[in-house]
């Protein structure tokens, strides 16, 4: 009975990219014709692929970058409300990486250097639109935010890497990253 | 009955030593790799990264600073050993500034090979993002304190090999941080040389020669072809040869 409606059902894979710049996203899309095979046994929930905007319960969820503001929070702890399984995938999702470089300052003096001291910046003034999600004074790995089960290095991790994280998961194990796969850059 | 006497144990190995050998020197000549950051060959071990610890009958020592002794049972290999050395890996990639894809030293980083070797997958600790200062001064060389992982290979070659004391560790804990032997405290006002073995010695990317940088691409790098344990072997067996050459200049002298 379990095994037939395991079989049926899809696995539910929701994404999305915090303080990242979605190369994690275009690294997954590397797998290419595997791709095909991962989505006869794999639905997308939220993410950047479905534009779904809000995360049902899900399997499995990715996550890509470091927390970097207010918004980034809501975004991770509904990941971690929904999703059985959550996967920090890349450098800034797992140490914050390249945007984690603003910790060594002060945010003030970060904005004030970007838009108002900096060279070139023309009609000076620090952004305050309501909309704009507020920044956090660092940024920081999304495991120092909710628990993390898994973790995927990489900048960003090959296809192959994703290959190797997935396929396990899918099986029900526990995924074991290569140690000739790994590579922090 | 010497050649007996002259042999300890690695992980069920025997291993000969000569006289004064440490364990670590013992065990790289036969080819038997402990993880290592702060060993070099041919300069005096300082026993700081702790990455080499050893066990001998439960007791736990630095296989560089530890002499080898006749009958010494020990055990290296072990799952317990290199995950305690994961966690050292871990706390010196938390204390620093290592996020790899935003330095030119990535691929040939012996602390990122260390991780790579050792299964790291995450930091694991809380990060410190601590503010170092950086010294930009020297027009060739440029000295980011905030990779320093403190294993001083630079003090030892620049006292040892370059004759020139460029280098010490000031401070305790974590305020320990390198300082520079010149009058302003800079690197441009010290009598360093891209050329001495202390500039080119760090095993990650605090000392960096200008101007080099990406010259080779990522991907092509050391320790995206090769492990720390190949290449720390070879290290071995060129620093040997080093040496004895060295030692053969002086007696013809």
């Amino acid at each position: 009975m379990t095994i037939e409606l395991t079989t049926k059902r899809k696995i539910k894979i929701a994404t999305t990219s915090l303080a990242g710049c979605f190369g994690c996203h275009m690294s997954f899309l590397d797998m290419d014709e595997s791709l095909t095979g991962l989505l006869e046994q794999v639905e997308f929930d939220r993410s950047p692929f479905t534009d779904i905007k809000h995360c049902g319960r899900c399997d499995i969820g990715l996550i890509e970058g470091g927390v970097c503001t207010a918004e980034n929070v809501h975004v991770l702890r509904e990941f971690r409300a929904n999703c059985t399984t959550l996967v920090a995938v890349g450098a800034c999702a797992i140490n914050g990486g390249v945007p984690a470089m603003r910790n060594y300052f002060d945010l003030q003096e970060c904005l004030q250097e970007v838009y108002l001291n900096g060279t070139g910046v023309t009609n000076p003034q620090i952004p305050d639109d309501i909309e704009l999600p507020l920044l956090l004074d660092k940024v920081y790995p999304i495991s120092e935010v909710v628990h993390i089960d898994y973790f995927l290095p990489g900048c960003p991790p090959s296809a192959d890497a994703f290959l190797q994280l997935l396929e396990p998961l899918l099986a029900g194990q526990k995924p074991i990253i290569q140690k000739s796969q790994l590579h922090y850059d | 009955m010497s050649a007996i006497q002259n042999t300890i144990r690695i992980d069920n190995q025997a291993i000969p030593f000569t006289p004064g050998q440490t364990i670590m020197d013992a065990a790289l000549a036969a080819k038997v790799y402990i993880p290592h950051l702060c060993h070099y060959p041919g300069l005096p071990p300082s026993g700081n990264c702790r990455l080499c610890i050893v066990e001998i009958e439960n007791r736990s020592v630095a296989a560089c600073t530890t002499p080898a002794a006749a009958d010494q049972t020990i055990c290296s290999n072990t799952p317990e050993l290199n995950e305690a050395r994961k966690a050292l890996t871990q706390m010196l990639f938390v204390e620093g500034d290592h996020i790899c894809p935003s330095c030119e030293k990535t691929g040939n980083c012996k602390l990122q090979a260390m991780a790579y070797y050792l299964g790291m997958l995450d930091d694991h600790f809380p990060q410190f993002y601590q503010r170092r200062e950086i010294d930009a001064s020297h027009p060739d060389i440029l000295l980011d304190r905030r990779r320093c992982i403190l294993c001083d290979l630079c003090v030892r070659a620049s006292r040892e090999v370059d004759g020139k004391n460029v280098f010490a560790i000031a401070g305790r804990g974590t305020k320990a941080h390198l300082i520079v032997n010149s009058p302003s405290g800079k690197l441009a006002d010290s009598s360093i040389a891209t050329t001495d073995l202390a500039t080119t010695i760090c095993p990650v990317g605090a000392i960096l020669i200008k101007e080099q940088g990406y010259q080779v691409p990522i991907g092509q790098r050391i320790y995206d072809h090769h492990t720390i344990r190949e290449t720390s072997l070879q290290e071995h067996i060129a620093g040997c040869d080093k040496l004895k050459r060295k030692e053969h200049q002086d007696t013809e002298r």
